[in-house]
């Protein structure tokens, strides 16, 4: 029982998480200690309750409709790691 | 004499006022109190300049324009954004970072005249309950500097507890503000969510978060409690008449005031030292006519591992914005994709990867119904059966951790106790109700700390109702002197 090596892989794969051997097989085993209490919940009846997903729910939040001043560029780029003519640098995405 | 560190903030402020103290003056004293034991605590991860804080505070005051807080110094938590000053979450990813704006919490120190000391260290993106989990090494309680301060706002609490910092921000999230505080024999409080904006606040479980003060008294932290309150353009969650009074703070007894006891909190898993000292706390206020009512919310039981899904389900989605692209550090690799995932998987710690991991799960094809929606549920039926326990009562009175402040390396080894340490703070989070914890005598010679939650918005309620306690209480133990 609990979840295969594969399916660890493939989590970290979706979380976008390079993990080595050893952590996966950590946290395979980590993982599993922690889903086994989450079986804890099925002995909770939720009949009749929604799923509750914020603390305190609001509706309709609007903010006054007036233009105000944002970062300016060079300011939103201070922290890149790599940034060239104004812009974020990545990594090729799609070869020529 | 005593010293100007341990003046009250209400002798420090007269001071000011009156000129004789400088604003100045004020703030060296406590930069230099920190700077001196911070060797011992690690509670602070980077000091501030202070000069324009200072600056500004002196111009409030002779312009005679000066508020209860204004020159009083504070440490902020490295997870809220301080334009210019470095701001790492105690993260290696980040650990570069320089803010270009203040979180509204911050603008609004200034705008009460308060200084910025320095940021606070912290478990990694607030994950975790004992501090261990910071990549820039522990933080110690000064009650002693071979235990764990709490987490995950644990430099904010031990700073506060070794006298470097009158008053400190943290954030909290399953209990990272109370918990702290109980472990470091301080004030710690959780305002209802939406009573404090969370901009500026980098975001770990959106609708669980929230920004709260640590303090030496109930009134001192309430005091910050209403500095940093109030509705915030910025932050759309953010309540419209959020803005705490202070008017009743001080104001009645406990003559009549009924306080529910739930059984879920107060079991054998809590240690026999901390239950005595909460009883021995209950039968002080009894004294005052207070009146205890036991009751039970059978779902309390699954709180942690209703806060361990939806927690780690919302941390995956917002620690995606760590991406080397925008901010922090970033990883070579091959490609786009490998880039990302090299930069998260080498600069992560090891807990903030578990939960990402926990989350992803959780949240993936097959298993969003089995466990996110249906902890969903039981996270609606646990605030309903305090909703309705409310009803009867004028707060739900508890220990804030089940346990005294631990050895650092104690409790590592094992994935889940750390986690379980959260048990009687989480309940909070998952309704949005105000919590604070309050000092209630000693175990072993170690702080243990009492909690009384309320209702969304009875704030000011609660924080009467500690005020109240505090005083019936009296004089707490403090920590040994670190210098």
């Amino acid at each position: 029982m609990g979840i295969p090596l594969e399916e660890v892989q493939h989590v970290a794969r979706l979380a976008r998480l390079q993990l080595d051997a050893g952590e996966l097989l950590a946290f395979q085993s980590e993982l599993n200690a922690l889903l086994g209490h989450f079986s804890d919940l099925n002995e909770v009846d939720v009949a009749g309750f929604l799923p509750k997903p914020h603390a305190v729910s609001l509706v309709n939040v609007f903010s006054s409709d007036v233009p105000r001043a944002g970062l300016t560029r060079t300011e939103a780029l201070d922290n890149a790691p790599v940034s060239k003519a104004g812009l974020f640098v990545v990594p090729t995405i799609i070869e020529d | 004499m005593p010293e100007l560190t341990d003046f009250s903030l209400a002798d420090l402020s007269a001071k000011l006022k009156s000129r004789e103290l400088s604003t100045a003056e004020v703030a060296s004293a406590f930069l230099d109190e920190a700077r001196s034991t911070n060797g011992k605590l690690g509670s602070f991860l980077t000091f501030a300049d202070v000069a324009e804080d200072v600056a500004r505070a002196q111009q409030l005051l002779d312009s005679g324009r000066a508020g209860p807080l204004t020159g009083i110094p504070v440490g902020v938590k490295d997870n809220l954004s301080t334009k210019g000053l470095r701001t790492t979450c105690a993260s290696k990813i980040i650990e570069n970072y320089i803010p270009p704006y203040d979180a509204t919490v911050v603008t609004r120190m200034k705008e009460a005249g308060m200084v910025t000391l320095g940021k606070t260290n912290m478990d990694e993106f607030a994950m975790g309950t004992s501090n261990e989990n910071s990549a820039f090494g522990d933080v110690r309680n000064p009650w002693d500097l071979e235990r764990a301060p709490g987490g995950s706002s644990g430099g904010s609490a031990a700073a506060v507890a070794g006298g470097q910092v009158p008053l400190a921000l943290g954030s909290d999230t399953g209990g990272s503000i109370r918990q702290p505080a109980s472990l470091c024999g301080v004030v710690g409080f959780k305002p209802t969510y939406g009573r404090v904006s969370r901009y500026g606040l980098v975001a770990f479980a959106s609708s669980l978060d929230q920004v709260g003060p640590i303090g030496r008294t109930v009134e001192e932290t309430a005091w910050l409690a209403e500095v940093i309150s109030g509705p915030d353009e910025n932050d759309a969650t953010c309540l419209k008449d959020g803005k705490i009074s202070l008017e009743g703070l001080k104001t009645g007894s406990l003559k009549g005031k009924r306080f529910g006891i739930p059984k879920e909190l107060f079991t054998d898993s809590a240690q026999p030292g901390v239950l005595a000292a909460v009883r021995a706390a209950m039968d002080t206020l009894a004294k005052e006519g207070a009146e205890f009512v036991e009751l039970s919310i059978p779902e309390i039981q699954q709180g942690v591992t209703t806060y361990y899904i939806i927690a780690p389900a919302e941390a995956s989605s917002n620690l995606g914005r760590f991406d080397g692209v925008r901010y922090g550090i970033r990883l070579d690799g091959d490609g786009h994709e490998d880039m990302v995932a090299q930069t998260r998987g080498k600069l992560f710690g090891h807990e903030v990867k578990q939960r990402i991991m926990v989350g992803t799960y959780v949240l993936s094809a097959g298993y969003f119904d089995a466990f996110y929606v249906r902890a969903q549920q039981v996270r609606a039926k646990m605030a309903a059966g305090f909703e309705a326990a409310f009803e009867g009562v004028d707060a739900i009175l508890s220990p804030t951790s089940p346990c005294v402040a631990f050895k650092l390396g104690e409790l590592s080894g094992d994935p889940l106790a750390l986690k379980l340490l959260d048990y009687c703070t989480i309940p909070a989070n998952m309704g949005g109700f105000p919590g604070i914890s309050i000092p209630c005598g000693l175990s072993e010679g170690l702080p243990v700390g009492m909690q009384l939650m309320g209702p969304v918005n009875a704030d000011e309620k609660i924080l009467n109702l500690a005020y109240l306690a505090e005083q019936a209480m009296g004089a707490q133990a403090k920590p040994p002197k670190l210098a």
